[in-house]
């Protein structure tokens, strides 16, 4: 068993990582799901999106052929429709309130319909909004992920010069460092940054990380306010014996190296555990598979009932052939030489309910081990908390506190995305980014 | 199982389907084609003057991803030489001696064309005669076509041109680019035709193509008005032949309903409005002679279901349930109802009926399914609810009487009634 990298032919590589949503080949094909959407009023897709994209009104442009419209209709509501279009779990929002699921008959593919009008209009580089004249406000934003671009494209188009601070070399987030490879693919996130920040007003300074090379500090005395969107990044410590060993790495990173340095380059077991079972386990067990892993084993210390991915991600995880454990948590893991041999785990059952609302596992006493010679942890990510501590933000466990959706407790610094939130979806980052950017529109106004 | 077949005048035809005059029949390889496919009858495509066609010819109107809605055509009658169309026909009479062979004509205006055209089909084989005076486009400008059947004078003088040298049945097909069938119609009857078929296409413009703004079908940067026809007419076509089927004069002939036909109910509606063959072009047009499979077993399964021998059982049923708006039942009410456990929260019936209709449903907001009620006090019956609402059965409409007895606008108003309340 050893960790190695180049398991694959380029041919391979290039099948394995290609894109899992194909989009539609040819207009007729995206006519014929576009005709069959009702147009509903009020509709249960839009109130289901955490941006409220008019999907009939955006569905309907399509079967016009007014598709310049029809992206128009995306973005307005979310500037990151592109992207959300290929991440979105759309079948626990939009599709998933499709009134076609009532009638036993698949939903109308909103994400695939969303995908061909906003891809249509980045490809033929259409500028569907216009930037106000400049009011001579500026904001600063920290981080260029989604909740940063989607408030930094609001206050542009209202004039406002805004300057983004992101301590990474490219824009994007977690879009661009933390999602699984079939789902988007770095030209891609590349060319989302550049189309939302084509509109102008807004400079991206990158390498610039809060804390380091720029404080919060001088970001209120520079600016007329602030909006912080840092996100979360640290991978949640196990906390067991072993966990320093060489081929214990977190999924976070697993999936910023894979994203950053090419597939060839990124080394994988020949028997993987992933510790985990929400969507950053998935892509990590998925990719694992992928880059050529014999072996990759989803551990949970629940059942499938609590799990937090979609059961479409664990469906995908099945048809790579990853093998999933219920009930079992990590106890150990041995190495020798120092690196991984075995992951020893308990043996779980559930008992009460959480204050969560879900049952919560205890051991049983029994335990059970597993051959592997790499651990990836993905149990979670936790918040910058020593960073807004020593910016004297007030937050819990690292979440930033805020009132009304945005505001911290320090005059004219707003927050949103991830870093309040403690981590939810690219979508509910771009709502995020919108009321920042209305909240900070009414507070430099006064 | 039930009887199909039909005898138009004594013209037998295994199943009331006839193609219409039109390209699937203008020569021998598309009939020879039809009738192995099973269609009961042609009528040939028109024979008459010399003719040269354009390219293109046809156009259609899409709708809600439906390809050919409507169909347009600028085509002109047969511009085959007269011999060879005689002597295929000839040769198809002989192959199918049991299906109708109707040949459809448009002589030069005079007398002496028609008889000529008339004796030459004859001996041909031809079973019958369609007199074209529908044809809205080409020929009109050289006073033939639709130029005779718009004027009822000159298409009586026609017919009576064609009876006296014709011995075999004639049908005269009517025009519906007029305010009403029926003066044609009444002539024609009045002149001798032995039977009517409506309705030829009617005059359109089906589109423009927006980048070059020249309209559909397009002819070296021009376009023309074109005869339209297709599923789209079909309710014009009906109403039109009910007015032949209610008129005293014209009821007496037997007709042949033409106009949008797809399906077999398409065909059965046609029928109890008071067609005994019906004709179909561009449902073939779009989909090849092979429909015509469904559409006898269709009629022959309804037939059965509800205990019609023949088709002279049903023919013309529903045309006395078509009345003049002031002998309709003032105290018929029906409300609509809306099934819960069949609703799909998709909240068309509401917004259709509050934007545009009489604001009588409720909406109860839900996350993310809103609940939708009737205000029954508030409903008039109109129906757009139950039409617009995408699940079978979900709305129905529930009768509701004003009052137990009939009563109709003049004895309302007779009686000084109330009017509504508003």
């Amino acid at each position: 068993m050893a960790i190695l990298n180049n398991r694959l032919s380029a041919e391979q590589y290039k099948e394995h990582f290609s894109d899992i949503h194909p989009p539609f080949e040819t207009k007729e094909a995206a006519m014929v799901e576009a005709n069959r959407c009702l147009f509903c009023y009020d509709a249960p897709c839009m109130k289901s999106c955490p941006t409220s994209i008019d999907v009939p009104k955006f569905i309907k442009q399509i079967t016009t052929e007014n598709i310049k419209g029809s992206a128009r209709t995306i973005f307005s509501s979310n500037i990151m429709g592109a992207g959300c279009s290929k991440v979105c779990p759309v079948e626990k929002l939009c599709e998933g309130a499709c009134v076609y699921n009532f009638m036993d008959e698949a939903p109308i593919p909103i994400a695939k319909l969303q995908r061909y009008s906003t891809e249509t209009a980045m490809k033929n580089n259409w500028h569907l909004f216009e930037r106000k004249k400049s009011t001579g406000k500026k904001v600063a934003i920290v981080g260029a992920g989604p909740a940063g671009l989607s408030c930094a494209h609001v206050l542009s188009r209202e004039g406002i010069d805004v300057t983004i601070y992101e301590k990474e070399s490219k824009g994007g987030g977690l879009m661009t460092y933390g999602i699984a490879a079939y789902k988007v693919t770095p030209e891609f996130c590349e060319d989302e940054v550049n189309y939302i920040t084509a509109i102008g007003g807004i400079d991206i300074k990158y390498n610039h990380a809060l804390g380091k090379e720029v404080t919060l500090e001088q970001l209120q005395q520079s600016y007329d306010a602030v909006y912080l969107a840092f996100g979360v990044g640290l991978a949640r410590q196990l906390d067991i014996p072993g966990e320093q060993l060489e081929g214990v790495v977190d999924a976070i990173r697993f999936i910023y190296h894979l994203r950053t340095q090419g597939y060839s380059a990124i080394s994988v077991g020949d028997s993987v555990a992933v510790i985990g079972m929400g969507m950053t386990a998935i892509d990590a067990a998925t990719q694992a598979k992928r880059l050529g892993a014999k072996h990759v084993t989803l551990i949970y210390r629940r059942t499938e009932a609590e799990m937090p991915c979609t059961q479409h991600e664990l469906d995908i995880a099945k048809l790579d052939g990853c093998e999933i454990i219920w009930l079992a948590a990590p106890k150990e893991i041995i190495g020798q030489n120092g690196k991984v041999t075995q992951l020893i785990c308990d043996v779980m059952k559930l008992g009460e309910v959480d204050s969560g609302g879900r049952r919560s596992p205890i051991p049983t006493g029994e335990t059970f081990s597993l051959n592997v010679d790499m651990v990836i942890k993905a149990a979670g990510q936790i918040p910058f908390e020593s960073l807004v501590s020593q910016e004297q933000i007030e937050h819990k466990q690292g979440k930033i506190t805020v009132k009304e959706k945005t505001a911290t407790n320090l005059k004219g610094v707003f927050a949103g995305g991830d870093c309040v939130n403690g981590g939810k979806e690219v979508v509910d980052a771009v709502q995020a980014g919108k009321d920042g950017a209305a909240a900070i529109m009414r507070y430099i106004t006064l | 199982m039930a009887d199909i077949s039909v005898n138009f005048l004594g013209i037998k035809s295994p199943n009331p389907f006839w193609l219409a005059s039109a390209p699937p029949t203008d020569k021998k390889i598309n009939v020879v084609r039809a009738f192995e496919a099973g269609w009961g009858g042609v009528v040939w495509k028109t024979l008459g003057s010399q003719v040269k066609n354009v390219s293109s010819r046809y156009s259609s109107v899409d709708f809600g991803g439906h390809r050919v809605m409507g169909f347009n055509n600028i085509e002109l009658i047969s511009d085959r030489p007269l011999d060879i169309n005689l002597k295929e026909i000839t040769e198809v009479v002989k192959m199918y001696p049991d299906r109708a062979m109707i040949v459809s004509l448009m002589a030069d205006n005079n007398r002496a064309s028609w008889h000529e055209l008339i004796k030459k089909c004859e001996d041909a084989g031809a079973m019958g005669f369609e007199l074209n005076f529908g044809c809205p486009h080409g020929m009109t400008e050289r006073g033939m076509g639709a130029a005779v059947g718009q004027d009822p004078e000159i298409a009586k003088m026609v017919v009576e041109w064609v009876m006296e040298k014709a011995t075999i049945p004639v049908i005269t097909k009517l025009t519906p680019n007029v305010h009403s069938v029926v003066p044609t119609g009444k002539a024609c009857v009045e002149a001798g035709t032995n039977a009517l078929s409506l309705i030829n296409t009617i005059q359109s413009v089906t589109g423009i193509d927006l980048d070059t703004l020249v309209p559909n079908p397009y002819v070296a940067g021009k376009s023309v008005f074109g005869g339209y026809c297709g599923p789209a007419v079909k309710p014009i076509a009906l109403k039109m032949l009910t007015t032949i089927s209610q008129n005293e004069i014209t009821k007496k002939v037997p007709i042949s309903g033409i106009g949008g036909i797809s399906t077999w109910k398409d065909a059965v509606e046609f029928m109890l409005l008071g067609a005994t063959t019906v004709q179909v072009c561009t449902a073939a047009m779009k989909h090849g002679f092979r429909i015509v499979e469904d559409m006898c077993e269709g009629l022959s399964n309804w037939m059965d279901e509800k205990g019609y021998k023949t088709v002279k059982d049903f023919v013309g049923k529903s045309v006395e349930k078509i009345t003049h708006w002031e002998d309709l039942d003032i105290n018929y009410h029906h409300v609509a109802s809306i099934n819960q456990d069949k609703c799909i929260h998709c909240g068309l019936c509401y917004i259709a009926c509050e934007d545009t209709s009489h604001q009588s449903i409720n909406l109860t907001k839900g996350q993310p399914y809103n609940t939708y009620t009737i205000k029954e006090e508030e409903c008039v019956g109109c129906n757009l609810c139950k039409l617009v609402c995408p699940v079978d059965n979900c709305i129905t409409m529930v009768e509701k009487r004003v009052a137990p007895e009939y009563i109709n606008w003049k004895d309302w108003q007779r009686m000084g009634l109330p009017l509504n309340d508003h």
